[in-house]
């Protein structure tokens, strides 16, 4: 019974990304029944999740029964399929997932990771966030921005342009402008 | 005696100027000071991940026949940036029938601080690093060098900008500031800026530019 009902029911995926980095924290608070409870009742049925250098290895589950399908893994050099079949991406705050992730199109939330030393990464989150290209969260505000996202209101980011910068450098140069 | 304390005072003197006029000319145009016709080699300092992205986003749109041969650097243990910029020169070869050997070369340089380093133990890595950097800029001699941060391209930026004042080679530098940098200079966007070393220094966020009045905003590479 329970096949039949899960073959009905779109899949729809989060996929959790920390890059190359190791961002326990993250993948901690995507652990806590808190947050899959809250993407289960946004109508999230997978939950899969790329936890790179990090050491703390979520829960696996296998779904069914009314509770999110729960995978994991540390590397993977497909990483933009796993971003494409997503409905929501969850990232860690590097400037390559978001933009990546901004460019196929995918809601987004960024959670900046509170233990760097220098943490000017949540500059950009910040404002890309005020700029409603996604959410920004931290790991212990990740379940309330699940809760109360609105991902209608998001906005698409138009990808930027390097040409401002070549005509610049080349007529820095002396070289004619085309 | 009196002879040596002139002939110091007047060597002090020399280098002073001379050093006033590099610290004048640097940011001023090149137009006119070398032939537009000729190609300008091109030293282009790789970050890693996100840096290393949005370099590759502007050598893209940059004309590839008038910044060459292109150097490429990246740091001893950033294997992915080299590997990037290898496949976008190969696919720039097949373009163009061209040999990737003729147009492109790939080197690594000691970085002078890990992430996570201490300063203390930094002082003697940035030291090797700038003796590695010498060394390599000797060999290229570039008359452009393209740079994004991290920290890599700092050495290299001072060598540069040495040579400038010793006369061995003019080289023009380009500092983009990264993408993620909304607020605040990262450090060697503020080294590079502040001491006058970067020609021309560019930001992806108007309100950086406001804070750095002699950067140009650009808009967003990503």
């Amino acid at each position: 019974m329970g096949d039949t009902k899960d073959g009905l029911k779109p899949k729809k995926i989060v996929f959790v990304t920390v890059g190359t980095t190791c961002f326990d924290a993250l993948v901690r608070a995507m652990d806590t029944e808190v947050v899959k409870e809250e993407l289960l009742r946004r109508g999230y049925t997978h939950l899969l999740i790329q936890m790179g250098r990090g050491s703390y290895v979520p829960s696996k589950s296998g779904g069914g029964n009314a509770s999110l399908a729960v995978d994991y893994f540390t590397f993977s050099s497909s990483i933009a399929d796993h971003l494409r079949s997503a409905s929501l991406v969850i990232s860690h705050a590097g400037s390559g997932s978001i933009f990546e992730t901004l460019r196929l199109g995918k809601p987004l939330i960024v959670v900046v990771n509170e233990d760097l030393m220098d943490n000017h990464q949540s500059e950009l989150a910040e404002e890309l966030a005020e700029r409603k290209h996604l959410y920004c969260a931290r790991p212990q505000t990740l379940n309330q921005i699940i809760a109360d996202m609105n991902l209608d209101s998001l906005l698409p980011y138009h990808p930027g342009d390097a040409m401002p910068v070549a005509k610049l450098i080349n007529r820095f140069l002396g070289f004619p402008d085309d | 005696m009196s002879f040596v304390v002139v002939l110091s005072l007047v060597t002090i003197g020399v280098v002073l100027i001379r050093f006033a006029y590099v610290i004048c000319r640097t940011g001023k145009p090149q137009k006119g000071r070398r032939r537009a016709s000729e190609p300008a080699s091109t030293l282009i300092v790789l970050g890693s991940g996100g840096h290393t992205a949005e370099m590759l986003n502007l050598l893209a749109v940059l004309q590839k026949d008038r910044f060459s041969p292109r150097f490429y650097i990246a740091a001893a243990t950033d294997n992915m940036s080299l590997q990037k910029a290898r496949s976008f020169e190969n696919s720039l070869a097949n373009e163009t029938g061209d040999k990737v050997v003729e147009t492109s070369q790939f080197m690594q340089i000691y970085r002078s601080r890990e992430v996570g380093q201490s300063y203390i133990t930094s002082v003697w890595t940035t030291l090797l690093a700038l003796a590695h950097g010498l060394w390599l800029m000797i060999k290229i001699r570039p008359e452009v060098i393209l740079c994004n941060g991290p920290g890599t391209c700092v050495p290299l930026c001072i060598i540069a900008f040495l040579f400038k004042i010793v006369g061995v080679r003019w080289s023009s530098i380009f500092y983009v500031e990264s993408i993620a940098r909304v607020q605040r200079l990262s450090l060697s966007g503020l080294i590079l800026y502040k001491l006058h070393i970067a020609d021309q220094f560019f930001v992806q966020w108007p309100q950086l530019q406001r804070k750095y009045p002699r950067s140009h905003y650009v808009g967003c590479l990503m």
